[in-house]
């Protein structure tokens, strides 16, 4: 199959690792991927930020985009959720019937990236191994929007020594919630505090998710208190298989798996 | 219609604001092992209501079904608002009752205490009623040398207490068992309560019974008014309302326009969905329906007051009209993160949670409260609960829409940050190439706030509300796209480092 990655803008410039980990997994199951250049943004935080006319050009963009792309795969279920929820009412809202009939044909065609194995493909074992103590934070996109209900669980049960331990009150947000963030700093610092207490009793090394907005946000209080918490996107540890050399390098926490890259592109930028 | 529900009684600041000072026992966010004695009162009422709900809410695999006839009742309702409205007063009169129309506020104090004027009442006793609270009727009473005595328990708690309510359907749920005890130890003059449920629902009772006999008029609100029947269906959970609805000579019902239901059948759907909702009962201890004045039984005088007070123009939005659903079982709020950090006061409105951020701005035709729509983190379990379906995040998106149209009609909005920083994000966003560019430069621009670490320690201005209790990483040097085409594709600027596989 020829899949269309949509690697959603903030994990195209924040978080490179996980999109590199969902090209490995796509490919190693011999599916060609590809990358559209052109694409940005779904639109949601313009759309859940009350900005809807700023939106409206951003999502025309991404169906624009897309338009003709065999199927759709993104590491990233609140984007998915946007353009479920909302890109037929912003359709309507700017009285587009074209604009309408074009998201109906998309829609079809475009799948969370846990979503798409398990769905759609009806793989839930991806040879991973990962041998780490991890909770699972189902984010509230993923849970309430997409119902992916099991899935991700069942993709993390077939890990090779993945310990899952459970994580309490997990349906609870974690207060990321875009710009909420930081036009109500103080609850959504209170929320992820609940949050992160929740992370650190249920005893895991590793907190993931299948959206790395979420995962930002609880490891951005993880640091901030210097724990030994990582978080890593559901992405990457299926990508961590036996048998490829140096299969575990993206376990190693994200940020310093960043770092260790940039350090080594600095290296050779100035040996060049 | 003009904003006059402004006079409502309650003080309004900023979301933001408010809630900060409602969090404020916290001293440190990143280590709140110690919540504050209200919010650890707020989340242990609410973590105990949710249980019960779900719990009931589960034995009923007819649950959606119900979830879905109680919206589609209520929606098709709002639809024919107008005929269900004058059906129910034909009824109601038709059975002795009389019923007024309420514009806003002032008109129905004015109302009430044109009612009340003959009987020259010195006290009168209440059900719990939102409606009241609404209008700001308990201070309008005391002006006029009426005072209102609720009977409701929790709304007694607030009442003797000078406080207001925190939640719709258990007002008092911010209160623990020791700070009640301490009320009315004070209050009722009676220094050697205990904090024991029994004990405290003991002396409320005997402070409450000679005032149930000796009150000859009630005031209450309703939970539905039945059209086809012109019936009025009160539920409750302790009977002192039942009390208000027989003993008194003169009852006043203060009602929103909205409650009413076209037929007495359609309570099958909604005793069953409110109770589980509200307070995770199977049904309610007390369920009270009454039609007019019939002989030798209950008040000999009884008047309906429908009140609008910026209902109209919620109906007139097809966008947010489900706001008007709502049957006020508070399970949004039980259900919200936010209002689990908050209680109810923080929204500084009279309706809290979820559905107060939503209804609140609203009724107030988008003049006042416009912090509210932001008040969620839009993670949807306040939808997820809701007996009547209504989407509020849908509704929120909807309302901050307008909150944004707002302030770009205006010069300091337009010039505002947020607004210049969405604006340009969103120029950014529609073309591939401008965003790879605009995070190449971040990637640079960023250097003088990286930490050693790699991690983003603090930042300026509004942003400096993620650094407050967050750290944020850094940019790495390599953005995804741009990996892709230095190990995937071909470049024109370096065909040294092209490979075969072209976009």
């Amino acid at each position: 199959m020829r899949i269309s990655l949509f690697i959603a803008c903030y994990n195209d410039a924040l978080f490179p690792q996980t999109g590199k980990a969902a090209v490995r997994v796509l490919e190693r199951l011999g599916h060609q991927v590809e990358f559209r250049p052109a694409q940005t943004c779904c639109g949601q935080m313009h759309w859940n930020t009350g900005y809807l006319r700023e939106a409206l050009p951003i999502l025309r963009h991404f169906v624009r985009v897309f338009a003709d792309a065999e199927t759709v795969v993104v590491p990233s279920s609140s984007c998915v959720a946007m353009i479920r929820d909302h890109y037929l009412k912003a359709a309507a809202m700017d009285n587009d019937p074209a604009l309408a009939r074009e998201v109906e044909a998309l829609l079809p065609r475009v799948f969370e990236f846990t979503e798409f194995l398990v769905r759609k493909l009806g793989i839930d074992d991806l040879g991973a191994r990962f041998t780490h103590k991890v909770a699972y934070h189902p984010s509230c996109h993923s849970a309430r929007s997409l119902h992916l209900d099991e899935i991700p669980l069942r993709l993390l049960r077939r890990v090779r020594g993945l310990d899952l331990v459970p994580l309490a009150n997990a349906q609870e947000c974690c207060g990321f919630g875009g710009t909420f963030a930081l036009k109500n700093a103080d609850v959504s610092s209170a929320m992820l505090a609940d949050k992160v207490r929740c992370v650190l009793n249920s005893g895991a090394e590793v907190i993931t998710a299948v959206d790395n907005s979420c995962l930002m946000h609880i490891y951005g209080s993880l640091h901030r208190q210097r724990t030994f918490v990582r978080a890593v996107h559901l992405a990457e540890i299926l990508a961590c298989s036996e048998d490829e050399s140096g299969g575990e390098s993206v376990l190693a926490p994200d940020q310093h798996y960043a770092l260790a890259e940039h350090s080594a592109r600095v290296a050779t930028e100035t040996a060049q | 219609m003009k904003p006059e529900a402004n006079s409502s009684p309650w003080n309004r600041r900023d979301f933001p604001e408010a809630a900060r000072e409602a969090l404020a026992a916290e001293p440190l966010p990143t280590a709140p092992f110690e919540h504050s004695q209200t919010r650890r009162n707020v989340r242990h009422a609410t973590d105990i209501i949710q249980a019960k709900r779900n719990a009931v809410v589960a034995e009923l695999p007819e649950w959606q079904a119900l979830r879905s006839a109680g919206a589609a009742i209520r929606a098709h309702t709002l639809e024919h608002l107008d005929h269900y409205l004058l059906e129910f007063e034909a009824n109601c009169v038709r059975r002795g009752g009389h019923v007024h129309w309420a514009a806003d506020a002032a008109d129905a104090r004015r109302l009430v205490l044109e009612i009340l004027a003959p009987h020259a009442p010195r006290e009168v006793i209440k059900i719990k009623t939102m409606t009241s609270e609404e209008i700001g009727l308990n201070a309008c009473l005391e002006e006029h040398g009426i005072h209102p005595v609720e009977t409701d328990l929790a709304e007694l708690i607030i009442q003797l207490g000078h406080d207001r309510p925190s939640h719709f359907v258990v007002p008092a749920l911010h209160k623990s068992r020791g700070q009640i005890r301490d009320l009315f130890a004070s209050a009722m003059h009676r220094p050697e309560l205990t904090d024991s449920p029994e004990e405290l629902a003991a002396a409320a009772r005997s402070y409450l019974r000679q005032k149930f006999l000796t009150t000859p008029v009630a005031i209450s609100g309703a939970n539905f008014l039945l059209a086809d029947t012109g019936g009025v269906c009160i539920v409750e959970s302790e009977g002192n309302g039942r009390m208000c609805l027989t003993l008194p000579d003169v009852l006043v019902t203060v009602v929103g326009i909205e409650k009413v239901l076209p037929c007495f059948q359609d309570l099958e759907v909604f005793l069953q969905t409110l109770p589980r909702s509200a307070t995770g009962e199977r049904m309610n201890p007390y369920n009270s329906i009454w039609s007019g004045t019939p002989a030798g039984d209950g008040p000999r005088e009884f008047h309906v007051i429908l009140l609008d007070n910026g209902r109209s123009p919620i109906l007139a939005d097809a966008e947010s009209r489900q706001t008007l659903r709502c049957i006020r079982c508070a399970a949004c709020l039980n259900a919200c993160p936010v209002y689990h950090q908050t209680g109810g006061h923080a929204y500084e409105s009279v309706y809290a949670g979820p559905i107060g951020a939503i209804l609140t701005p609203q009724l107030h035709a988008m003049h006042d409260a416009q912090s509210l729509p932001y008040a969620s983190s839009l993670c949807g379990a306040c939808y997820e609960v809701c007996p009547v379906e209504i989407n509020i995040p849908e509704v929120l998106i909807h309302l901050r829409s307008q909150v944004v149209q707002q302030q770009q009609s205006t010069l300091t909005g337009s010039l505002g940050l947020w607004n210049i920083a969405m604006k340009s994000a969103a120029f950014l966003m529609q073309d591939g190439g401008r965003l790879g560019a605009a995070v190449r430069l971040a990637q640079t621009a960023q250097a003088p706030l990286v930490s050693r670490n790699g991690f983003i320690e603090w930042m300026p201005g509004p942003l400096s509300g993620w650094t407050k209790t967050r750290d944020l990483p850094a940019l790495p040097a390599e953005s995804f796209r741009a990996w892709w085409r230095r190990t995937r594709s071909a470049q024109p600027a370096t065909p040294a480092a092209s490979e075969p596989r072209h976009e």
